[in-house]
């Protein structure tokens, strides 16, 4: 175990405890044991001096591609879990759709011990729905759960099987797994490749239409009404799909949502004025701006549960073909925390508190996973903030072994200043 | 003989181009009209210029214009085709551009099934390139053979009343068309079934109208679009004699339009689908005369490029 680290006189925001003001954190063990002004620290302990940062509960992101096994040449578990600690996110949960498919408890445990050899951040491994994201075939969840796998979904691909859907959604209910929805009707979807609307007919190219994610999410919600089961939308993109989720809140569904930091900053227009640049290439596509108004909206009045980065990896190689076929997604690791700083905070669209509960608290929620809090008895998980730090996003200067982000050049204040897991400050190369 | 001094090394959409701009290569293509009437149909203008076709997507017309047009100017060209195209099997575009770079040629006409591949090439390589077609984005040389066409006839575009009709969601001629005849003043309506309709048609700049009789009435021009057959498998048209029924044109129903009005279609034509045979072969038909142009303009486009690749420039 690390030794005991204690942090002074920084300003602590931690929603869980109602608490935003100077304090000290005393971390033993691994465990926050205490967290208040001016305390006695034991002799031993590390004294780190963090005054003027902010000490917020460790981040968590809870939808991230590693692509490890499999493609690597996009990015291992060692170089993500970099990418977390650089922007500020002391730990993730990562998507299945790896080669192979994390369909099997053999997977889940490589990928717990390919994070715990890295060190640089927790890795909560989410199990797919289906063998092979084929949808089909049930996986083992109660299996996959003992593994340590924390949820499930067949991200990349939505469980298009109404019946499949249904039973995974009652049979999640034994494990308690929230069934992490991509929500998208694949035939409304077509070939599309941007959001259909004035910008797609202007540039003559294929569209996705809003009703594509919308029409899943009411099938998905009348199947969590009629089962009980624990339904989380992934990348939420639209008003409509927003609307829907504060329908079956309302009426005390189990159900919860993440949304995108680029859903929440970008919209088709950026897609027409990039010229059809692959890094504004996503699924969802980057939707209208009363969309995008509406995302922003219900994150400020808590519709809308968890920011989350859907960081999606992809070799330059592969972002140098055009835009259609290029592939969809775009690193956010290193960017999530200081574009939501800057454009959200920053603007006065939330603050500061609610931002640390939509990319802390909240998702650690969801997941059932500890964490989000500095109360004593809770993980040493620190996510340090500077909020003065203005930075210019530098993809050449990403952990990450990609470089896809439409956010390059962009000039942000409020940036990560270092993370602490289990009391262990991370280091990054 | 207009004044415009050109200047641009490419031509990659009607959209940057400025109204100036497309009144020269109009003016300029008059003069390429005459070549063709010639014994001996050449001219020295290009000559040791290469010129690289690049042709991702099948095409007949569009290829054998643009080869007639080089050839009709002296410039060595060569056709790149391939239909299943290098870059679905994973070479990147910057590849095949270091590989076409490593050619030198003076010009590229590319065709590509992905819109603003060619605006891709155009920053990557230092030759000129030519839109010969993205997707359904733009078809630059079309549009303006078609203007050129309409001028030709009509002594003028501006005022004029012009229908498009047809499948036009996934029409590049119909987004080029739209862009360059409201640069030159006409009034444009665009018009099909709504399944062959984008969303927010009116986002591409013309008047929306969803039947053929109120698209035509009293049209100046009326451009009938290729019905894409295999769209039936998408749903965008039950059969095709519905199609026809509903959306063809016919002499009857040309009775609506403008009394002098003429026909145009970018090719090749489905008879008895979007157009009926009387009407493609009646005396409105201007269908063969826009084949014609189509070198005129395309030797234009060709000598105006190399003259500003070159560094020459041209008056």
């Amino acid at each position: 175990m690390s030794a005991a680290l204690v942090l002074r006189g920084g300003r602590v925001v931690d929603p869980s405890q109602g608490l935003d003001g100077t304090a000290d954190v005393l971390i033993e063990d691994g465990a926050v044991t205490a967290c208040g002004a001016g305390l006695e620290a034991p002799e031993e302990a590390r004294r780190m001096d963090v005054s003027g940062l902010v000490v917020v509960p460790g981040l968590i992101d809870m939808h991230v591609h590693l692509r490890e096994p499999g493609q690597e040449y996009k990015e291992t578990i060692e170089s993500g879990t970099c990418a977390a600690a650089a922007g500020g996110f002391t730990a993730v949960a990562c998507m299945p759709n790896t080669e192979p498919v994390n369909d099997d408890p053999s997977i889940t445990e490589f990928i717990l011990a390919q994070a715990a050899r890295a060190g640089r951040a927790r890795v909560y491994p989410i199990s797919a729905v289906t063998r092979g994201l084929e949808g089909r075939e049930l996986t083992e969840f109660g299996a996959q759960r003992r593994a340590g796998a924390v949820a499930v979904s067949d991200d990349g691909r939505p469980v298009w099987n109404a019946a499949l859907m249904r039973q995974a959604l009652r049979y999640a209910r034994h494990f308690d797994l929230p069934v992490i929805q991509h929500a998208e009707e694949l035939e409304l979807s077509g070939d599309g490749v941007m959001h259909e609307g004035a910008f797609s007919t202007r540039l003559g190219v294929e569209g996705i239409p809003g009703a594509a994610d919308d029409a899943m999410v009411a099938r998905d919600l009348i199947l969590t009404a009629d089962t009980g089961g624990r339904y989380h939308l992934a990348h939420m993109s639209t008003a409509r799909s927003l609307e829907l989720i504060r329908g079956a809140k309302e009426a005390g569904r189990r159900v919860t949502s993440e949304v995108s930091a680029h859903h929440l900053l970008l919209t088709d227009e950026d897609v027409y004025d990039s010229g059809l640049d692959p890094d504004f290439k996503m699924h969802p596509p980057l939707r209208r701006a009363d969309d995008r108004d509406a995302l922003v909206a219900g994150i400020a009045d808590g519709s809308i549960d968890a920011i989350a980065s859907d960081h999606a990896p992809h070799h330059p190689d592969e972002k140098e073909l055009d835009f259609v076929a290029a592939p969809n997604g775009i690193v956010g690791l290193e960017t999530t925390l200081s574009l939501c700083m800057d454009r959200l905070v920053g603007k006065g669209v939330i603050d500061l508190p609610r931002l640390v509960d939509l990319l802390s608290a909240s998702p650690a929620r969801i997941l059932g996973v500890p964490g989000g809090s500095l109360a004593p008895g809770s993980p040493g998980d620190v996510t340090l903030i500077d909020l003065d730090r203005e930075v210019a996003v530098d993809p050449a200067a990403f952990q990450s072994r990609s470089r896809n982000t439409p956010f390059a050049g962009w000039t942000l204040r409020g940036a990560p200043a270092g993370t602490i897991v289990g009391g262990r400050v991370i280091e990054v190369p | 003989m207009s004044e415009h001094k050109w200047q641009r090394g490419d031509l990659l959409g009607v959209a940057e181009l400025s109204t100036a701009e497309v009144v020269h290569i109009l003016d300029t293509a008059e003069s390429f009209v005459e070549v063709a009437t010639r014994p001996i149909k050449k001219v020295p203008t290009l000559r040791g210029k290469t010129v690289i076709n690049l042709f991702f997507e099948a095409s007949t017309r569009t290829r054998s214009s643009f080869e007639i047009a080089e050839k009709r100017l002296s410039a060595d060209n060569i056709n790149f085709s391939t239909s299943g195209s290098s870059l679905s099997k994973g070479e990147t575009l910057l590849d095949t551009t270091r590989n076409l770079e490593a050619m030198a040629p003076d010009l590229v006409v590319i065709r590509h099934a992905h819109p603003r591949v060619p605006h891709g090439l155009a920053e990557r390589v230092g030759a000129g390139v030519i839109n010969a077609g993205d997707g359904a984005h733009e078809h630059p040389t079309q549009a303006l053979l078609d203007a050129f066409t309409i001028r030709r006839h009509k002594g003028r575009v501006e005022g004029l009343r012009v229908a498009i009709v047809g499948d036009v969601a996934h029409s590049r001629v119909v987004r080029s068309n739209v862009l360059c005849l409201s640069k030159l003043g006409a009034e444009v309506t665009i018009a099909g079934p709504r399944t062959m309709m984008p969303e927010q048609p009116e986002a591409l700049g013309a008047r929306v109208a969803y039947s053929l009789e109120e698209a035509i009435a009293g049209a100046d021009v009326i451009m009938m679009l290729r019905v894409q057959l295999e769209r039936q498998a998408r749903a965008s048209f039950p059969s095709e004699r519905e199609y026809f029924e509903f959306f063809g044109l016919t002499a009857g129903r040309l009775q609506a339009a403008a009394d002098d009005v003429i026909i145009m279609h970018p090719g090749p034509m489905n008879r008895g689908i979007e157009i009926a045979s009387e009407v493609a072969d009646g005396p409105w038909s201007v269908i063969l005369e826009q084949v014609a142009n189509g070198v005129a303009v395309r030797m234009a486009v060709l000598y105006l490029l190399a003259g500003v690749q070159s560094g020459e420039g041209s008056a």
